[in-house]
């Protein structure tokens, strides 16, 4: 069943004069893993930040249906901030607030209303979550910047997780980590599917092959091929698909 | 802009090499492995002791070759993580090459068999062995050729072949019988005729194994073939 649906996407920047996603059609599996590959420039992060309406800034125009549960969220009358709760993001970079472990993932709960004992059990969940419960459990207090990197992006991941989102959108998670921070970002991931539905770009193509149950090949802004993972890695049905994958180019 | 440039440029340059040297060397061992086979029958019909030890030295070749091939393709899978139609043919040849293996084995034991009864004339004239390593070295040859160009419609009648010289064997074995019957005393000689025709119908079988793993190489679809 697909959380998310596609229809016919097209994104253009610098006032229509660059177009940047087009005739993006794709649908997005309920609690799977959706990988977006592709090369720089090819319109995967640009898709990334649509399902989110992250691409909504003065130069940046957004034609065509992205529909949530079925509902569009750019014609549906649909709050933006009501969408950010259901549809999370991950920056490439961790980027926790300056300030302590509990109030980075309380921040987003606080200004939903959570309050007290509540958000006590939401902290400690999340964090649970995502896999850091254990590091810092005694460490609530510390400020979140004196973290590894690694700690830092699955406090970002905790952080998404406290408003209790439907979808969380990756972009590069694991580029900025060392390779045992990446295991465990991914391990994440793959514990994480049974409850969110996940759209993660990654360069990383063994990442792409590892984590992801459905893969989605795109050049220069239009994708040009969606599958199961295994049929991308193992047999792509289009010629620039198995370029790309083999590194023939990239 | 960025990427159409990029997009043009040849990537990757060493590994391609790699694997281009990957699938010379695998189609280097499958043509010995196909020469020995042949050899073998060659040396058996005219009871040639020197090809007969010719046969079995060069084995100790194919097993180098097979042992380097298996390392070059551990090694692409660790340093480059192949992936699509370039894991394919690196799986395709470190599956193959076992069986290109096993045909130079086969080989090499019909040429001990050879030189254990070249003195004597056979118990029967040579007929349908030949024939039985006729039809494997067509299948070996069209698994080559397919391996080489990808072209695979050659491969489409395998099972038909394999049949017949799974025909032929049954039909070697009851003339056998029939002679260990009549001529008790040719009892040795056709006993290990009989394993000769054992070894070609297993040849067949290895090059239905080779061709099925050529089809999934080109095509990324399993058939299996016997």
């Amino acid at each position: 069943m697909s959380k998310i649906e596609v229809c016919g996407l097209n994104v253009y920047y610098e006032n229509g004069t660059v177009h940047a996603l087009k005739e993006v059609n794709l649908e997005i599996e309920t609690n799977k893993i959706t990988a977006l590959i592709g090369p720089s420039g090819c319109g995967k992060t640009t898709f990334l930040r649509a399902l989110n309406r992250m691409n909504e800034v003065n130069d940046v125009m957004t034609k065509g249906k992205v529909f949530l549960d079925g509902k569009d969220i750019y014609n549906g009358g649909e709050d933006v901030i009501q969408l950010r709760k259901k549809v999370g993001m991950v920056f490439q970079q961790p980027n926790p607030f300056p300030m302590s472990i509990y109030d980075n993932v309380a921040y987003g709960p606080r200004i939903h209303g959570t309050r007290n004992k509540k958000l006590d059990s939401v902290v400690e969940e999340s964090l649970k979550k995502a896999a850091l419960w254990d590091e810092v459990h005694d460490r609530l207090e510390k400020n979140a910047l004196k973290f590894s990197g690694g700690q830092q992006q699955r406090l970002c991941i905790a952080r998404a997780l406290a408003v209790n989102p439907e979808v969380i959108l990756f972009d590069e998670p694991c580029s900025a980590l060392d390779p045992i921070s990446t295991a465990r970002v991914e391990d994440l991931l793959r514990a994480l599917k049974k409850d969110y539905t996940i759209v993660i770009v990654t360069h990383n193509m063994q990442q792409a092959a590892r984590v992801s149950d459905f893969t989605a090949f795109f050049l220069l802004g239009e994708m040009i091929e969606c599958g199961r993972t295994t049929q991308i890695f193992e047999k792509p049905k289009d010629k620039r698909t198995e370029d790309y994958v083999t590194g023939r180019f990239g | 802009m960025l990427l159409g440039d990029s997009a043009k440029m040849p990537l990757r340059k060493e590994y391609l090499a790699d694997l281009e040297k990957l699938k010379v060397d695998v189609q280097k061992m499958g043509e010995l492995a196909k020469d020995s086979a042949r050899n073998a029958i060659k040396a058996l019909v005219q009871r040639d002791r020197v090809l007969a030890a010719r046969i079995i030295k060069e084995n100790v070749t194919i097993d180098d070759l097979e042992f380097d091939i298996e390392n070059r393709c551990m090694k692409l899978i660790a340093l480059q993580q192949p992936m699509a139609v370039d894991l394919r043919t690196i799986g395709t040849c470190m599956k193959i090459i076992t069986d290109f293996d096993r045909i130079s084995d086969l080989a090499g034991d019909i040429a001990e068999i050879v030189l254990l009864i070249a003195d004597e004339p056979h118990v029967k004239p040579l007929i349908d062995i030949p024939r039985m390593s006729e039809i494997s070295q067509g299948m070996l040859s069209d698994c080559l050729e397919a391996f080489s160009t990808g072209e695979i419609k050659m491969l489409e009648d395998f099972s038909d072949r394999d049949d017949e010289i799974d025909a032929l064997f049954d039909q070697i074995r009851r003339e056998l019988m029939t002679i260990l019957i009549e001529k008790p005393r040719g009892f040795t000689n056709a006993s290990h005729l009989n394993f000769v025709a054992l070894h070609l119908e297993r040849i067949g079988d290895h090059a239905c194994n080779i061709a099925s793993r050529i089809i999934y190489m080109v095509t990324g679809k399993r058939r299996k073939l016997e």
